[in-house]
Protein backbone atom coordinates (compact mmCIF):
# COMPACT_ATOMS: atom_id res chain seq x y z
CA UNK A 1 0.00 0.00 0.00
CA UNK A 2 2.76 2.26 1.02
CA UNK A 3 4.64 1.23 -1.73
CA UNK A 4 1.61 1.88 -4.05
CA UNK A 5 1.53 5.54 -2.69
CA UNK A 6 5.31 5.89 -3.36
CA UNK A 7 4.88 5.31 -6.82
CA UNK A 8 1.72 7.44 -7.46
CA UNK A 9 3.85 10.01 -5.96
CA UNK A 10 6.97 9.48 -8.35
CA UNK A 11 4.73 9.41 -11.16
CA UNK A 12 2.83 12.30 -10.46
CA UNK A 13 6.32 14.77 -9.61
CA UNK A 14 7.45 13.11 -12.82
CA UNK A 15 4.88 14.61 -14.56
CA UNK A 16 4.56 17.63 -13.41
CA UNK A 17 7.78 18.25 -14.16
CA UNK A 18 7.57 17.12 -17.94
CA UNK A 19 4.16 19.74 -17.55
CA UNK A 20 6.77 22.51 -16.90
CA UNK A 21 9.06 21.97 -19.33
CA UNK A 22 6.33 21.89 -21.94
CA UNK A 23 4.91 24.96 -20.45
CA UNK A 24 7.98 26.91 -19.87
CA UNK A 25 8.97 26.32 -23.65
CA UNK A 26 5.29 27.11 -25.11
CA UNK A 27 5.95 30.42 -23.05
CA UNK A 28 9.22 31.05 -24.41
CA UNK A 29 7.74 30.86 -27.82
CA UNK A 30 5.64 32.98 -27.55
CA UNK A 31 7.84 35.39 -26.13
CA UNK A 32 10.20 34.29 -28.92
CA UNK A 33 6.89 35.57 -31.07
CA UNK A 34 6.59 38.85 -29.11
CA UNK A 35 9.88 39.57 -29.19
CA UNK A 36 9.96 39.13 -33.16
CA UNK A 37 7.10 41.34 -34.06
CA UNK A 38 8.08 44.10 -31.82
CA UNK A 39 11.26 43.42 -33.45
CA UNK A 40 9.84 43.68 -37.34
CA UNK A 41 7.78 46.97 -36.01
CA UNK A 42 10.74 48.74 -34.66
CA UNK A 43 12.64 48.05 -38.09
CA UNK A 44 12.44 51.64 -39.24
CA UNK A 45 16.41 52.71 -38.07
CA UNK A 46 17.54 49.98 -39.37
CA UNK A 47 15.68 50.96 -42.68
CA UNK A 48 15.77 54.33 -42.69
CA UNK A 49 19.83 53.80 -41.37
CA UNK A 50 20.67 51.41 -43.67
CA UNK A 51 24.18 52.26 -42.96
CA UNK A 52 23.52 50.05 -39.82
CA UNK A 53 22.33 47.32 -41.93
CA UNK A 54 24.89 47.42 -44.00
CA UNK A 55 27.37 46.47 -41.64
CA UNK A 56 25.43 43.38 -40.22
CA UNK A 57 25.59 42.55 -43.55
CA UNK A 58 29.28 42.78 -43.75
CA UNK A 59 29.59 40.85 -40.31
CA UNK A 60 27.02 37.94 -40.80
CA UNK A 61 27.28 37.53 -44.59
CA UNK A 62 30.84 38.40 -46.51
CA UNK A 63 32.65 37.35 -43.32
CA UNK A 64 30.90 33.98 -43.82
CA UNK A 65 31.81 34.13 -47.47
CA UNK A 66 34.74 31.97 -47.34
CA UNK A 67 33.32 29.39 -45.30
CA UNK A 68 30.34 28.96 -48.07
CA UNK A 69 31.88 28.86 -50.79
CA UNK A 70 34.56 26.50 -49.95
CA UNK A 71 32.07 24.17 -48.46
CA UNK A 72 30.21 24.59 -51.65
CA UNK A 73 33.06 23.86 -53.66
CA UNK A 74 33.46 20.36 -52.04
CA UNK A 75 30.03 19.27 -51.93
CA UNK A 76 29.53 19.74 -55.48
CA UNK A 77 33.04 18.00 -55.95
CA UNK A 78 31.92 14.94 -54.05
CA UNK A 79 27.85 15.09 -55.61
CA UNK A 80 29.87 15.21 -59.43
CA UNK A 81 32.09 11.39 -57.60
CA UNK A 82 28.90 9.74 -56.03
CA UNK A 83 26.33 10.97 -58.82
CA UNK A 84 28.66 9.66 -61.77
CA UNK A 85 29.35 6.09 -59.80
CA UNK A 86 25.39 5.67 -59.76
CA UNK A 87 24.48 7.31 -63.02
CA UNK A 88 27.02 5.76 -65.49
CA UNK A 89 25.39 1.81 -64.04
CA UNK A 90 22.51 2.73 -65.85
CA UNK A 91 23.79 4.66 -69.02
CA UNK A 92 22.99 8.10 -67.53
CA UNK A 93 26.05 9.90 -66.89
CA UNK A 94 25.20 12.68 -69.50
CA UNK A 95 22.19 13.78 -66.35
CA UNK A 96 25.35 14.22 -64.20
CA UNK A 97 24.83 18.13 -64.44
CA UNK A 98 21.08 17.63 -64.05
CA UNK A 99 21.45 15.59 -60.75
CA UNK A 100 24.24 18.36 -59.03
CA UNK A 101 22.55 21.40 -60.09
CA UNK A 102 18.67 19.65 -58.47
CA UNK A 103 20.32 18.71 -55.31
CA UNK A 104 22.40 21.91 -55.07
CA UNK A 105 19.11 24.02 -55.91
CA UNK A 106 16.61 22.28 -54.18
CA UNK A 107 18.12 20.78 -51.06
CA UNK A 108 21.86 20.92 -50.31
CA UNK A 109 22.61 25.07 -51.01
CA UNK A 110 19.80 25.97 -48.52
CA UNK A 111 20.19 23.61 -46.23
CA UNK A 112 24.23 23.30 -46.10
CA UNK A 113 24.46 27.31 -45.97
CA UNK A 114 21.72 27.30 -43.73
CA UNK A 115 23.52 24.93 -41.61
CA UNK A 116 26.97 26.85 -41.76
CA UNK A 117 25.08 30.42 -41.57
CA UNK A 118 23.78 29.32 -37.89
CA UNK A 119 26.90 27.84 -36.62
CA UNK A 120 29.17 30.88 -38.56
CA UNK A 121 26.98 33.99 -38.46
CA UNK A 122 24.20 32.88 -36.06
CA UNK A 123 26.43 31.91 -32.88
CA UNK A 124 28.56 35.19 -33.58
CA UNK A 125 25.01 37.13 -32.82
CA UNK A 126 24.09 35.83 -30.34
CA UNK A 127 27.58 35.53 -28.45
CA UNK A 128 28.03 39.25 -29.57
CA UNK A 129 24.39 40.56 -28.03
CA UNK A 130 24.71 37.95 -24.62
CA UNK A 131 28.18 39.37 -23.86
CA UNK A 132 26.22 43.25 -24.72
CA UNK A 133 24.11 42.67 -22.17
CA UNK A 134 26.58 40.85 -19.96
CA UNK A 135 28.85 44.19 -19.86
CA UNK A 136 25.66 46.47 -19.22
CA UNK A 137 25.94 48.21 -23.15
CA UNK A 138 22.43 47.38 -23.68
CA UNK A 139 21.26 48.88 -20.49
CA UNK A 140 23.78 51.60 -21.05
CA UNK A 141 21.91 52.10 -24.23
CA UNK A 142 18.36 52.48 -22.53
CA UNK A 143 19.70 54.42 -20.21
CA UNK A 144 20.49 57.16 -23.05
CA UNK A 145 16.49 56.68 -24.24
CA UNK A 146 17.22 54.59 -27.09
CA UNK A 147 15.80 51.17 -27.97
CA UNK A 148 18.16 48.48 -27.99
CA UNK A 149 15.89 46.17 -30.24
CA UNK A 150 15.56 48.84 -32.95
CA UNK A 151 19.39 49.56 -32.39
CA UNK A 152 20.89 46.42 -31.44
CA UNK A 153 18.43 43.65 -32.76
CA UNK A 154 17.01 45.01 -35.82
CA UNK A 155 19.61 45.62 -38.11
CA UNK A 156 21.61 42.37 -36.92
CA UNK A 157 18.27 41.02 -38.03
CA UNK A 158 17.79 42.08 -41.03
CA UNK A 159 21.08 41.49 -42.28
CA UNK A 160 21.05 38.20 -41.44
CA UNK A 161 17.30 37.58 -43.09
CA UNK A 162 19.54 39.98 -46.53
CA UNK A 163 22.89 37.35 -46.01
CA UNK A 164 21.50 34.10 -46.14
CA UNK A 165 19.28 33.71 -49.60
CA UNK A 166 22.56 35.19 -51.41
CA UNK A 167 25.32 32.68 -49.31
CA UNK A 168 22.87 29.86 -50.53
CA UNK A 169 22.53 30.73 -53.81
CA UNK A 170 26.65 31.05 -53.60
CA UNK A 171 26.57 28.20 -52.23
CA UNK A 172 24.76 26.48 -55.03
CA UNK A 173 26.66 27.98 -57.56
CA UNK A 174 30.03 27.26 -55.92
CA UNK A 175 28.36 23.75 -55.78
CA UNK A 176 27.85 23.47 -59.53
CA UNK A 177 31.29 24.60 -60.18
CA UNK A 178 32.70 22.08 -58.24
CA UNK A 179 30.59 19.22 -59.57
CA UNK A 180 31.67 20.82 -63.41
CA UNK A 181 35.33 20.18 -62.14
CA UNK A 182 35.27 17.02 -61.09
CA UNK A 183 32.41 15.50 -63.79
CA UNK A 184 33.95 17.52 -66.98
CA UNK A 185 37.24 18.24 -66.25
CA UNK A 186 38.31 15.08 -64.34
CA UNK A 187 35.66 12.36 -65.19
CA UNK A 188 35.41 13.91 -68.57
CA UNK A 189 31.24 14.00 -68.78
CA UNK A 190 31.00 16.01 -72.25
CA UNK A 191 30.38 19.49 -71.38
CA UNK A 192 27.91 20.22 -73.94
CA UNK A 193 25.60 17.34 -72.34
CA UNK A 194 26.03 18.96 -68.52
CA UNK A 195 25.17 22.15 -69.28
CA UNK A 196 22.02 21.66 -71.78
CA UNK A 197 20.39 19.04 -70.10
CA UNK A 198 21.76 21.22 -66.62
CA UNK A 199 19.74 23.85 -68.68
CA UNK A 200 16.52 21.86 -70.02
CA UNK A 201 15.89 20.09 -66.71
CA UNK A 202 16.10 23.05 -64.13
CA UNK A 203 13.21 25.19 -64.10
CA UNK A 204 12.86 28.59 -62.71
CA UNK A 205 9.81 28.85 -60.47
CA UNK A 206 9.52 24.76 -59.54
CA UNK A 207 13.20 24.48 -58.67
CA UNK A 208 14.82 27.76 -57.87
CA UNK A 209 12.46 29.85 -57.00
CA UNK A 210 11.18 26.81 -54.23
CA UNK A 211 14.83 26.77 -53.48
CA UNK A 212 15.01 30.15 -52.90
CA UNK A 213 12.29 30.53 -50.90
CA UNK A 214 13.69 27.85 -48.48
CA UNK A 215 16.60 30.08 -47.93
CA UNK A 216 14.50 33.25 -46.92
CA UNK A 217 12.67 30.70 -44.75
CA UNK A 218 15.90 29.61 -42.90
CA UNK A 219 17.19 33.24 -42.99
CA UNK A 220 14.40 34.59 -40.91
CA UNK A 221 14.47 31.45 -38.72
CA UNK A 222 18.13 31.33 -37.97
CA UNK A 223 18.56 35.37 -37.44
CA UNK A 224 15.44 35.11 -35.09
CA UNK A 225 16.72 31.86 -32.72
CA UNK A 226 19.95 34.17 -32.96
CA UNK A 227 19.13 37.31 -31.96
CA UNK A 228 16.32 36.31 -29.46
CA UNK A 229 18.86 34.00 -27.44
CA UNK A 230 21.50 36.84 -27.60
CA UNK A 231 18.65 38.86 -26.11
CA UNK A 232 17.59 36.61 -24.17
CA UNK A 233 21.19 34.93 -22.44
CA UNK A 234 21.62 35.20 -19.05
CA UNK A 235 24.11 38.19 -18.49
CA UNK A 236 26.83 35.97 -17.10
CA UNK A 237 29.80 33.82 -19.08
CA UNK A 238 28.39 30.79 -18.49
CA UNK A 239 24.55 32.31 -19.44
CA UNK A 240 26.48 33.74 -22.88
CA UNK A 241 28.07 30.38 -24.01
CA UNK A 242 24.46 28.61 -23.20
CA UNK A 243 22.41 30.94 -25.38
CA UNK A 244 25.00 30.59 -28.14
CA UNK A 245 25.26 26.66 -28.23
CA UNK A 246 21.39 26.78 -28.21
CA UNK A 247 21.46 28.94 -30.59
CA UNK A 248 23.35 26.30 -32.73
CA UNK A 249 21.22 23.19 -31.91
CA UNK A 250 17.77 25.10 -32.40
CA UNK A 251 18.94 26.49 -35.37
CA UNK A 252 20.20 23.23 -37.10
CA UNK A 253 16.75 21.73 -35.52
CA UNK A 254 14.21 24.63 -37.11
CA UNK A 255 16.23 23.98 -40.49
CA UNK A 256 16.34 20.29 -40.72
CA UNK A 257 12.57 20.22 -40.10
CA UNK A 258 11.49 23.41 -41.92
CA UNK A 259 13.46 21.93 -44.88
CA UNK A 260 10.96 18.36 -44.80
CA UNK A 261 7.36 21.15 -44.06
CA UNK A 262 8.47 23.10 -47.08
CA UNK A 263 9.45 20.08 -49.36
CA UNK A 264 6.70 18.44 -48.82
CA UNK A 265 4.78 21.49 -49.86
CA UNK A 266 6.33 22.40 -52.48
CA UNK A 267 7.67 19.08 -54.39
CA UNK A 268 4.60 16.80 -54.06
CA UNK A 269 1.15 17.52 -55.61
CA UNK A 270 2.22 17.01 -58.75
CA UNK A 271 3.57 20.36 -59.62
CA UNK A 272 7.05 19.18 -60.24
CA UNK A 273 8.08 17.33 -63.62
CA UNK B 1 19.36 72.89 3.50
CA UNK B 2 18.40 68.77 2.32
CA UNK B 3 14.81 68.84 4.21
CA UNK B 4 14.17 72.75 2.80
CA UNK B 5 10.70 72.86 1.56
CA UNK B 6 11.67 75.81 -0.55
CA UNK B 7 14.50 73.87 -2.89
CA UNK B 8 13.33 72.38 -5.84
CA UNK B 9 13.50 68.71 -5.66
CA UNK B 10 15.14 66.43 -9.02
CA UNK B 11 14.09 63.46 -7.17
CA UNK B 12 11.13 62.35 -4.27
CA UNK B 13 11.02 59.08 -3.44
CA UNK B 14 7.76 58.75 -0.98
CA UNK B 15 7.41 55.81 0.78
CA UNK B 16 8.60 53.31 -1.87
CA UNK B 17 8.71 49.62 -1.46
CA UNK B 18 10.06 47.27 -4.20
CA UNK B 19 10.24 43.40 -3.94
CA UNK B 20 10.10 40.58 -6.93
CA UNK B 21 8.33 38.90 -4.54
CA UNK B 22 6.00 40.28 -1.69
CA UNK B 23 6.93 37.82 0.61
CA UNK B 24 10.67 39.29 0.83
CA UNK B 25 10.34 43.03 -0.38
CA UNK B 26 14.14 44.28 -1.82
CA UNK B 27 13.43 47.87 -0.61
CA UNK B 28 10.47 49.24 2.48
CA UNK B 29 9.22 52.50 3.17
CA UNK B 30 12.11 54.18 1.36
CA UNK B 31 11.59 58.48 1.39
CA UNK B 32 14.13 60.58 0.01
CA UNK B 33 14.41 64.17 -1.53
CA UNK B 34 17.13 64.99 -3.88
CA UNK B 35 17.23 68.87 -3.84
CA UNK B 36 18.39 70.48 -7.83
CA UNK B 37 22.51 70.88 -7.74
CA UNK B 38 23.45 68.48 -5.04
CA UNK B 39 25.08 65.52 -4.80
CA UNK B 40 23.91 63.15 -3.10
CA UNK B 41 25.21 59.55 -2.03
CA UNK B 42 23.42 56.39 -1.48
CA UNK B 43 25.60 53.98 1.11
CA UNK B 44 25.54 50.40 2.20
CA UNK B 45 26.51 47.12 2.33
CA UNK B 46 26.41 44.76 -0.89
CA UNK B 47 22.96 43.86 -1.21
CA UNK B 48 21.05 46.37 0.75
CA UNK B 49 18.98 47.55 -2.17
CA UNK B 50 20.83 50.52 -3.04
CA UNK B 51 21.24 49.48 -6.40
CA UNK B 52 17.72 48.38 -6.66
CA UNK B 53 16.87 52.31 -5.66
CA UNK B 54 18.75 53.62 -8.35
CA UNK B 55 17.13 51.30 -10.63
CA UNK B 56 13.95 52.94 -9.58
CA UNK B 57 15.02 56.67 -9.87
CA UNK B 58 16.09 55.60 -13.13
CA UNK B 59 12.81 54.11 -14.21
CA UNK B 60 14.45 51.00 -14.98
CA UNK B 61 12.02 49.47 -12.14
CA UNK B 62 8.50 50.60 -10.85
CA UNK B 63 8.00 50.57 -7.21
CA UNK B 64 5.64 48.28 -5.87
CA UNK B 65 3.84 50.87 -3.92
CA UNK B 66 4.70 54.43 -2.77
CA UNK B 67 5.46 56.86 -5.47
CA UNK B 68 9.03 57.75 -7.29
CA UNK B 69 9.14 61.65 -8.86
CA UNK B 70 12.26 62.06 -10.72
CA UNK B 71 12.70 65.20 -12.84
CA UNK B 72 9.02 66.41 -11.72
CA UNK B 73 7.42 63.47 -13.36
CA UNK B 74 6.25 60.15 -11.68
CA UNK B 75 7.77 57.16 -12.75
CA UNK B 76 4.72 54.64 -12.88
CA UNK B 77 2.49 55.44 -15.68
CA UNK B 78 4.77 56.51 -17.91
CA UNK B 79 4.74 55.09 -21.95
CA UNK B 80 7.52 54.54 -23.89
CA UNK B 81 7.46 58.19 -25.11
CA UNK B 82 7.40 59.87 -21.63
CA UNK B 83 9.95 57.27 -20.56
CA UNK B 84 12.72 58.24 -23.52
CA UNK B 85 12.25 61.79 -22.74
CA UNK B 86 12.42 61.48 -19.36
CA UNK B 87 15.96 59.47 -20.06
CA UNK B 88 17.39 61.79 -22.36
CA UNK B 89 17.56 64.19 -19.11
CA UNK B 90 19.39 61.68 -17.44
CA UNK B 91 22.92 60.35 -17.41
CA UNK B 92 24.16 57.38 -15.98
CA UNK B 93 27.43 55.97 -15.41
CA UNK B 94 27.46 51.93 -14.94
CA UNK B 95 30.15 50.07 -13.30
CA UNK B 96 32.18 49.59 -15.08
CA UNK B 97 31.13 51.70 -18.18
CA UNK B 98 29.11 49.78 -20.32
CA UNK B 99 31.26 51.54 -23.44
CA UNK B 100 30.48 50.20 -26.73
CA UNK B 101 33.36 48.02 -27.36
CA UNK B 102 32.79 48.00 -31.20
CA UNK B 103 32.80 51.68 -31.42
CA UNK B 104 35.94 54.14 -31.18
CA UNK B 105 35.99 56.84 -27.79
CA UNK B 106 35.26 58.92 -29.82
CA UNK B 107 32.17 57.73 -31.93
CA UNK B 108 31.32 56.22 -28.39
CA UNK B 109 30.63 59.95 -27.28
CA UNK B 110 29.26 60.69 -30.32
CA UNK B 111 26.72 57.97 -29.64
CA UNK B 112 23.73 59.80 -27.84
CA UNK B 113 24.15 63.10 -30.30
CA UNK B 114 23.51 60.97 -33.53
CA UNK B 115 21.26 59.02 -32.13
CA UNK B 116 18.78 62.21 -30.64
CA UNK B 117 19.76 65.44 -32.17
CA UNK B 118 20.84 65.74 -36.05
CA UNK B 119 24.07 67.56 -36.20
CA UNK B 120 26.39 68.84 -38.75
CA UNK B 121 28.90 66.68 -38.78
CA UNK B 122 31.67 69.83 -37.98
CA UNK B 123 29.31 70.57 -34.80
CA UNK B 124 29.03 66.74 -33.78
CA UNK B 125 33.15 67.05 -33.83
CA UNK B 126 33.24 70.62 -31.04
CA UNK B 127 30.70 68.98 -29.02
CA UNK B 128 32.61 65.04 -28.95
CA UNK B 129 35.61 67.43 -28.25
CA UNK B 130 34.21 69.26 -25.37
CA UNK B 131 33.08 66.61 -23.34
CA UNK B 132 36.61 64.48 -24.18
CA UNK B 133 38.39 67.70 -22.81
CA UNK B 134 35.89 68.27 -20.14
CA UNK B 135 37.22 64.52 -18.71
CA UNK B 136 40.86 65.08 -20.12
CA UNK B 137 41.22 62.02 -22.70
CA UNK B 138 40.81 64.65 -25.90
CA UNK B 139 44.03 62.58 -27.20
CA UNK B 140 42.63 59.74 -26.64
CA UNK B 141 39.26 59.80 -29.03
CA UNK B 142 40.75 57.68 -32.07
CA UNK B 143 41.33 54.50 -29.26
CA UNK B 144 39.30 51.92 -29.04
CA UNK B 145 37.65 51.03 -25.46
CA UNK B 146 40.02 47.52 -25.29
CA UNK B 147 42.67 49.95 -25.60
CA UNK B 148 42.16 52.22 -21.81
CA UNK B 149 42.75 51.11 -19.19
CA UNK B 150 39.83 50.48 -15.90
CA UNK B 151 40.03 54.83 -15.30
CA UNK B 152 40.15 55.79 -18.59
CA UNK B 153 37.03 54.06 -19.45
CA UNK B 154 35.25 55.30 -16.63
CA UNK B 155 36.15 58.80 -17.91
CA UNK B 156 35.42 58.09 -21.90
CA UNK B 157 31.92 56.96 -20.16
CA UNK B 158 31.26 59.97 -18.05
CA UNK B 159 32.19 62.13 -21.11
CA UNK B 160 29.46 59.94 -22.63
CA UNK B 161 26.78 60.13 -20.41
CA UNK B 162 26.89 63.93 -19.94
CA UNK B 163 26.86 64.52 -23.90
CA UNK B 164 23.27 65.14 -23.50
CA UNK B 165 24.02 67.86 -20.60
CA UNK B 166 21.57 65.85 -18.30
CA UNK B 167 19.67 67.57 -15.52
CA UNK B 168 20.47 64.48 -13.70
CA UNK B 169 23.65 61.95 -13.30
CA UNK B 170 23.26 58.61 -11.51
CA UNK B 171 26.32 56.78 -10.59
CA UNK B 172 26.60 53.10 -10.27
CA UNK B 173 29.80 52.06 -7.90
CA UNK B 174 31.90 54.26 -9.84
CA UNK B 175 34.75 54.16 -7.54
CA UNK B 176 34.51 49.90 -7.76
CA UNK B 177 38.59 49.06 -9.24
CA UNK B 178 40.05 51.65 -9.71
CA UNK B 179 43.54 52.92 -8.66
CA UNK B 180 44.53 55.93 -5.94
CA UNK B 181 44.99 58.32 -9.05
CA UNK B 182 41.93 57.30 -11.39
CA UNK B 183 39.59 57.36 -8.25
CA UNK B 184 41.09 61.15 -7.39
CA UNK B 185 39.94 62.02 -11.03
CA UNK B 186 36.93 60.53 -11.01
CA UNK B 187 35.84 62.39 -7.61
CA UNK B 188 37.07 65.64 -8.76
CA UNK B 189 34.71 65.14 -11.99
CA UNK B 190 31.65 64.33 -10.64
CA UNK B 191 31.62 67.59 -8.45
CA UNK B 192 33.28 69.95 -11.54
CA UNK B 193 30.95 68.22 -13.86
CA UNK B 194 27.74 68.18 -11.16
CA UNK B 195 28.47 72.35 -10.64
CA UNK B 196 29.50 73.01 -14.59
CA UNK B 197 26.34 71.77 -15.68
CA UNK B 198 24.23 72.76 -13.05
CA UNK B 199 23.27 68.91 -12.75
CA UNK B 200 22.20 66.87 -9.50
CA UNK B 201 23.99 63.67 -8.91
CA UNK B 202 23.43 60.94 -6.87
CA UNK B 203 26.33 58.33 -6.25
CA UNK B 204 25.44 54.56 -4.78
CA UNK B 205 28.48 53.43 -3.50
CA UNK B 206 29.92 51.32 -0.89
CA UNK B 207 33.03 52.99 -0.86
CA UNK B 208 32.10 55.02 1.96
CA UNK B 209 34.90 56.83 3.16
CA UNK B 210 36.19 57.90 -0.60
CA UNK B 211 32.52 59.38 -1.34
CA UNK B 212 32.33 61.01 1.70
CA UNK B 213 34.61 63.53 0.63
CA UNK B 214 33.00 64.44 -2.48
CA UNK B 215 29.18 64.26 -1.30
CA UNK B 216 27.03 66.98 -0.08
CA UNK B 217 24.31 64.81 1.99
CA UNK B 218 24.49 60.44 2.39
CA UNK B 219 21.17 58.36 3.23
CA UNK B 220 22.58 55.04 4.65
CA UNK B 221 20.69 51.71 3.79
CA UNK B 222 20.45 48.56 5.29
CA UNK B 223 18.54 45.69 4.37
CA UNK B 224 16.34 47.90 2.34
CA UNK B 225 15.61 50.47 4.33
CA UNK B 226 16.99 53.95 4.87
CA UNK B 227 19.08 53.92 8.99
CA UNK B 228 20.77 56.71 8.92
CA UNK B 229 20.85 60.03 6.78
CA UNK B 230 22.84 63.45 6.97
CA UNK B 231 25.68 65.43 5.90
CA UNK B 232 29.19 63.39 6.06
CA UNK B 233 30.12 65.15 9.15
CA UNK B 234 26.65 63.92 10.57
CA UNK B 235 27.74 60.46 9.29
CA UNK B 236 31.03 60.58 10.46
CA UNK B 237 30.11 61.59 13.90
CA UNK B 238 26.90 58.99 13.96
CA UNK B 239 26.37 56.84 17.20
CA UNK B 240 24.30 54.19 14.93
CA UNK B 241 26.15 51.11 15.45
CA UNK B 242 26.07 50.08 11.71
CA UNK B 243 26.90 53.10 10.34
CA UNK B 244 29.91 53.44 12.79
CA UNK B 245 30.70 49.69 11.79
CA UNK B 246 30.62 50.09 8.09
CA UNK B 247 32.26 53.53 8.03
CA UNK B 248 35.35 52.40 10.12
CA UNK B 249 35.04 49.06 8.23
CA UNK B 250 35.05 46.96 11.44
CA UNK B 251 34.84 42.96 10.69
CA UNK B 252 32.45 42.49 13.71
CA UNK B 253 29.81 44.62 14.66
CA UNK B 254 25.79 44.63 14.20
CA UNK B 255 26.52 43.03 10.75
CA UNK B 256 28.39 39.55 11.89
CA UNK B 257 31.56 38.34 9.95
CA UNK B 258 29.94 35.12 9.73
CA UNK B 259 27.18 34.25 7.42
CA UNK B 260 24.16 32.42 9.17
CA UNK B 261 25.31 28.78 10.18
CA UNK B 262 24.64 25.45 11.73
CA UNK B 263 26.88 25.20 14.28
CA UNK B 264 30.03 24.73 13.59
CA UNK B 265 30.92 22.08 16.28
CA UNK B 266 28.38 20.18 14.63
CA UNK B 267 29.52 20.84 11.14
CA UNK B 268 32.47 19.40 11.86
CA UNK B 269 30.89 16.37 13.26
CA UNK B 270 32.84 16.90 16.44
CA UNK B 271 29.57 17.11 18.84
CA UNK B 272 28.45 13.66 20.22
Amino acid sequence: MQQLEHLREHARGRLERIGNVVTSQVWRLGFASRFLFYLVVHSGTALRRFRLTLKEIYFAGVLSLIIILVSGLFVGMVLALQGYETLQRFGASESLGVLVALSLVRELGPVVAGLLFASRAGSAITAEIGLMKATEQISAMEMMAVDPIARVVAPRFWGGVISMPLLAALFSAMGIFGGYLVGVQLIGVDAGAFWSQMQAAVDVRNDILNGVIKSVVFGIAVTWISVFEGYDAVPTAEGVSRATTRTVVTSSLAILALDFALTALMFTGGNNQ
Amino acid sequence: MQQSPTAESIVEIRQVAFGYDPARPVLRDIDLEIPRGSVVGIMGQSGCGKTTLLRIIAAQFLPTAGEARVLGRSTAGLDREGLYEMRRRMGMLFQFGALFTDLSVYENVAFPLREHVALPEDLLHDLVMLKLQAVGLRGAAQLMPTELSGGMARRVALARSIALDPRLILYDEPFTGLDPISFGVIVRLIRELNDSLGATSIIVTHDVQEALGVVDYVYFMADGRVIAQGTPEDIRRSGEPFVRQFVNGAAEGPVPFHYPAPDYAADLELAS
